[in-house]
Order: C-alpha cells, then structure tokens, then sequence
C-alpha cells in the first residue's frame, strides 16, 4: 500500500499527470452532464456518430492539405449535430436511424477521399490514428488544457444556467413549444454544445471513451435516483469518480487510459443494477 | 368573450391538406369536444391551434386577453416519457417554463403556482414521488397540473382518457369538469368518446367528410349527431 502511495507521490510530481487528471475529470463531468439529456432523447450513439463526422472532415482538411483542421472540424461537426437534434421528436428520419446515415456516410466519405486524393503513404496507420485518438490523454501540452478547462466551464455554466429548460425540452418538447418556450433555440444550444464537447473529447482521450462517458454515467444514474436533478448529480459525481479512479489505476498500472476508464465505469453501472435488483427485491 | 376563433381554417401536413373551411369560435368558460374518425384530422387541428404547425390557409385568432402561450395542453404520452427519471414536482414545475422567458430558475410564484395546481389534481401527496412508478390516471393528472401551470384560462386536451380503466375515466371526466365549473377554465378536447363528449360538452365540433359546429343539443338534431343517437339506441335494444 505505501508503496503505492510512494508511487503516486513520484507520478504527482510529473506536469503530464495532473495535466491529465485534471482534463479527464473535466471533459468527464461535462459529458455525463448532456449524456442525461442524450440518452433520455435516445441519442446514445452521437458520440459515436459525431467522432466518425469529425473523422471526415479530418479526411477533408487533410486532402485540401490545412495545417490547422480544428476550425474546420468544429464548424462540420457542430452542422452535422445541428442536424440531427434540431428536429427533435417530430422528425421524420428517428434518431438512432440519422445517427447511423450521417455516421457510415461521412465515415466511407472519408475514407474514400483519403484513399483517391492522400499523400500519405500509411493510410490504415492515419485512419487508426483519427479514429481512436490520436493525442493520448498522457501527452497533454498546457495550452491544450487550458482550452478544455475554459470550454468545460462553459459548458458547465450554460448546463446549470438552461438547467430547466434543457429539462422541459427533454421532458415534452411539445408541450413546451406549445407554451412559449423557443424549443428549437435550446435544442440548438444542446446541439452545438454536445459537439464542442465530443469534437475537443476526441481529440483528447479518442472516440471510444467519449461514447462511454456520455451513456454510462447517466444509465448508473437510472438505476437508482428518482428526480431529475438527482439523476444528473448522480451521473456527475460518478463520471468524475470513474474517470479520476480509471485515470489513476492506469498509471499506476500502466494499462491505456480510456479503456481502464471504461472498465471502471462499467463496474460501477454493474453495481448500480445490482442495488437497483436488491432494492426493488426488498420493496417487493 | 370569444377566447379562439378559427376562420376558414385548412390544416394539413408535408403539403397535404387534411381538413378544409372550419369556422368555429370557442367563448371563455366553453367544453368544445372535438370528435372524428380516425385519420379524420384531429391532432392536425390541435397542432395547428397550438402553434405547434402552420395552418395551410386561413386564420386562428385569439381575443379576450388570451395569449398564444397561454394555452395550456395536455398531450398524448410520448414513448420517451415512460421510463424517464423525473419527480412529479420537477414536471409540475416545468408547465411554468413559458412564463418564465429568460430567467434561469423558478421563484417562489412559480413554486405556489405548482402547489396549487397540483393541489387541484390532488396529487400533492406524490410530489415527491418518481413519475415512471405511478399508474396510467396519476400521470394523466401530473400532466394536467402541469397544463395548469401554463394556463388559467383555456386548456386543450388531446384524448385525456385513452388507456384508463372506466373508474380513473369517470374521475378523470370528473375532474376536468370541475376545471371547467369551478374555475371557469375553457376546455377543449378531442375525443373518442362520443357518448361522454355528449355528456359534459356545451358545444362539439364533429370533423370528417362533413363538418358540424354547434351545441350539444344542435348535435344531436344534426345528421351527424342523429347517425350516433341511432346506433346508441339499436345497441341499448
């Protein structure tokens, strides 16, 4: 035990460390905060399927050869996101069916337009690269985090701010319209903040650990809490809880980051079902 | 007093107009069930009159002080609601939204508004209570208090009692009869029911092939109105 703490000690004292406990909780506690929202609108899958966009507009950027692609990545990613929660519950292509078109589509796009117009001569080494991070969490530079801490506070601030109308679009979005509330405005707002966030998470800890920071925190949260507002207190707290323990395990262990984060959220939404199973065996 | 006036009014979707030339008004303090086949139009009319779609031609007015966003509606249950994690309070709240505009959190207006609406429904027991665990009647009455929230004047119900039991259907007709009486809230429905719309409506507006618009009692001398009273009694004999 000491010398784990040992180890720890020696680790704290490394910038690249806390650099990356610091952005995991961050971007964690942002996504689990729109994850309520996400998967309660079944849009579980747009982690998924806005990082396979932001991969195509990566292709573009490389084919048209721009240095920076950020820019470029973040205004297609944030239109595509548009489009997909901007209609809402009255559209006529359902949500898990959009996801899945605008997410194979841009994917092949990309795919195809690197393989006819990319200069690269290591192609499946570019794609694997673009579709799982290619920046690991432990490589952070600070500039790098101080972006993700000011777009995390944003995000937070935005969240706590539109809390109750997030809450009543999520809830009837119908029902709001009808009574005076700009619905498309705010599903506008959740588009493009969910895209900020996913486009920033991929490029930091890859597209895998961005779909599970998004549904796990707030299906554990289901299990158990009653309220609206417990479940996204809930989902908070064990976001930040599994993405620091993840993060911590994996340099003491030295096993890759997002997947020991999963792993652990993974355990957490196992116990939270199990407690769900014994509680409503007791009520019963 | 007229609170709604529709003049030749074509409602329609994606271009297609299902409904042509209503003219109908609703006065402060009316029942106005609206019945129909299915596919005859219903939940295209309510849309309309909620905003919630462009009419295709013609006019919707409101006069009497009633707002567009003072409409309280208590829609059909989406699939999204039915395993969502909310408080019955939390969605009480939330029918004050409208009134709310740019301020971030309810006040303590907002709060006794919810208190008393949900008083009303008697449900105040439950507030704290998880709205996926209560039973079919309890969510019909969280949403309504939810409706009072948004409205003290005109309520618009889209089918209120499909998928109750007839006990929680009596209780529920019960109930926005009182909304009616008791509180001089405008009620419009649209039902199945023709024998209950019969029943508690001061006016009925039969949509399909041809329209009616009138009282009750002219319903009943309407052909419309006179093809239901003959099936009704060839049942009862």
């Amino acid at each position: 035990m000491s010398q784990m703490a040992e180890k720890l000690t020696l680790y704290w004292t490394f910038p690249f460390v806390r650099y990356a406990l610091l952005v995991g909780i961050l971007i964690a506690l942002c996504s689990s905060l729109l994850g309520v929202t996400l998967v309660l609108k079944r849009f579980s899958f747009i982690g998924d399927g806005l990082s396979h966009v932001a991969f195509g507009a990566m292709s573009i950027a490389a084919v048209l050869q721009i240095k920076n692609e950020m820019p470029l990545v973040m205004v297609i990613t944030v239109v595509c996101a548009v489009l997909l929660l901007r209609t809402g519950q009255n559209a006529k292509i359902k949500g898990d069916s959009a996801i899945a078109m605008i997410s194979v589509g841009s994917l092949a796009l990309g795919y195809l337009m690197m393989n006819l117009f990319g200069t690269s001569s290591n192609l499946s080494g570019d794609v694997c690269s673009t579709l799982f991070g290619s920046t690991s969490i432990l490589t952070l530079s600070q500039s790098e985090v101080w972006l993700c801490a000011a777009i995390s506070l944003a995000v937070i601030a935005i969240y706590v701010l539109f809390y109750n109308k997030i809450f009543a679009v999520t809830f009837d979005e119908n029902f709001a319209r009808a009574t005076g509330v700009r619905a498309e405005r705010y599903n506008l707002l959740i588009a493009v903040v969910v895209a900020v966030i996913i486009v920033l998470a991929m490029n930091l800890v890859g597209s895998l650990l961005i779909s599970a920071l998004i549904v796990f925190p707030a299906l554990s949260a289901m299990r158990l809490c009653k309220s609206f507002l417990s479940v996204t207190v809930f989902s908070a707290a064990a976001s930040v809880l599994c993405a620091a323990i993840g993060i911590l395990v994996s340099v003491l262990a030295g096993t890759p980051v997002g997947s020991t984060i999963v792993a652990v959220q993974l355990v957490v939404f196992g116990l939270c079902s199990l407690i769900r199973t014994i509680l409503g065996g007791i009520c019963q | 007093m007229t609170q709604l006036t529709c003049q030749n009014l074509c409602v329609g979707y994606d271009g297609k107009t299902v409904l042509t030339d209503l003219n109908f008004s609703v006065s402060a303090g009316d029942y106005l069930c609206i019945v129909g086949e299915n596919g005859s139009g219903k939940s295209t009319l309510m849309k309309t009159i909620l905003g919630l779609q462009p009419p295709c031609s013609g006019k919707i007015l409101t006069g009497s002080g009633l707002r567009k966003n003072e409409i309280g509606y208590l829609p059909q249950q989406t699939a999204i609601q039915m395993d969502f994690p909310a408080s019955v309070s939390e969605i009480v709240r939330s029918g004050c939204q409208g009134r709310c505009g740019w301020h971030p959190f309810y006040g303590c207006k907002e709060r006794q508004l919810a208190a008393n609406a949900m008083e009303k429904m008697q449900i105040t027991p439950l507030a704290q209570r998880c709205y996926r665990e209560l039973s079919g009647g309890q969510q019909q009455r969280v949403l309504l208090a939810r409706a009072l929230c948004a409205t003290e004047k005109l309520l618009l119900l889209d089918e209120p009692v499909s998928g109750l039991d007839p006990k929680v259907t009596a209780q529920m007709y019960a109930l926005i009869e009182s909304l009616n009486r008791k509180e001089g809230i405008t009620v419009i429905m649209v039902s199945h029911d023709i024998e209950a719309a019969l029943r508690y409506a001061t006016h009925i507006l039969h949509i399909g092939p041809t329209t009616f618009f009138g009282t009750t009692a002219q319903y009943l001398q309407s052909p419309q109105g006179r093809l239901f009273a003959a099936r009704k009694g060839g049942e009862v004999s």
